[in-house]
């Protein structure tokens, strides 16, 4: 709990420093988040081969778990649906927006073409939301949902953004996991957002 | 996208060829590279105008898709867990 907090506090300190314009805008390129990211994926992995016993250990997973992106897409849906019936937008417009599984800047960009402006920004406010509870919750999802609920929420984004917070909460054993997950589900999201829109 | 893979995998190769090295401060490292990213991920949200302006009359209703939408992932990864964890019994 803790250490989301700090994440959290280092979060809301670039949001109000970016509200307000005390930070050049050259700092908030996405390139700097690029470089930074790489950076950070560099280092996870060092640390992955580092310790080859955590390779070895995937071994030890049930092969179950290459199931983990369909319930993922279930689970996704049926929340969203259940929740779908108090808003104006459609049913279908909604699980579209869900179909995003976080990865913001894509689903975004699909659903403002599909569905104009409002809706994309809903799909852009709503799943750096779910990317964002993904980061900040992952120690508590753990404890309350077990060590394959940090990928599940992390969607699309668990083989990059996520990823190492996962390897934190869940252990490094599932580094390859979420990876397996991030990968599937990245390609689902086109094809799903698309279908939801044009139905 | 898979530029970001190739940076993983040149570290898990240099880690694996360093691995007789003992290098502590790793962890120190990745944690404070996950905070300059979400400070940045701040950044860039709050200098988003559209983001910003459309907040508070969007915000409520992607917050409530983004909660109903996790919730119901974690449920179906506690079920597979489960059915997991039962089956190594």
């Amino acid at each position: 709990m803790k250490g989301s907090l700090i994440i959290l506090s280092f979060f809301a300190t670039g949001l109000l420093l970016g509200v307000f314009r005390f930070i050049p805008i050259s700092w908030a390129s996405a390139e700097v988040s690029f470089y930074v990211l790489c950076a950070l994926m560099f280092s996870v992995g060092f640390s992955i081969g580092h310790q080859p016993d955590t390779i070895r250990q995937f071994r030890k997973i049930h092969s179950k778990v290459l199931f983990l992106p369909l319930t993922t897409i279930v689970g996704t849906f049926a929340g969203v649906f259940v929740v779908s019936f108090i808003f104006k937008h459609s049913t279908t417009e909604l699980l579209a927006v869900g179909s995003g599984f976080g990865y913001y800047s894509l689903s975004s960009i699909l659903i403002t073409q599909y569905k104009g402006i409002e809706l994309g920004t809903i799909a852009l406010l709503s799943n750096i939301m779910r990317e964002i509870l993904t980061l900040l919750f992952a120690p508590i999802l753990v404890r309350w949902f077990g060590k394959l609920s940090p990928i599940a929420a992390g969607g699309a984004t668990t083989m990059d953004t996520t990823f190492p917070i996962i390897v934190r909460t869940s252990g490094k054993e599932f580094s390859i996991v979420s990876i397996y997950h991030g990968f599937i589900m990245d390609f689902t999201v086109p094809f799903l957002i698309t279908l939801f829109c044009s139905i | 996208m898979y530029i970001v893979l190739l940076f993983m995998l040149t570290g898990i190769i240099s880690g694996y060829l360093l691995r007789k090295k003992k290098l502590g401060f790793m962890n120190g490292l990745i944690l404070t590279l996950i905070w300059a990213l979400l400070f940045l991920l701040g950044l860039e949200v709050g200098m988003n105008e559209t983001v910003v302006r459309k907040f508070a009359s969007l915000g409520l209703e992607a917050a409530i898709i983004a909660i109903a939408a996790t919730l119901g992932s974690v449920i179906g990864a506690k079920l597979l867990w489960g059915s997991i964890k039962s089956h190594k019994q």
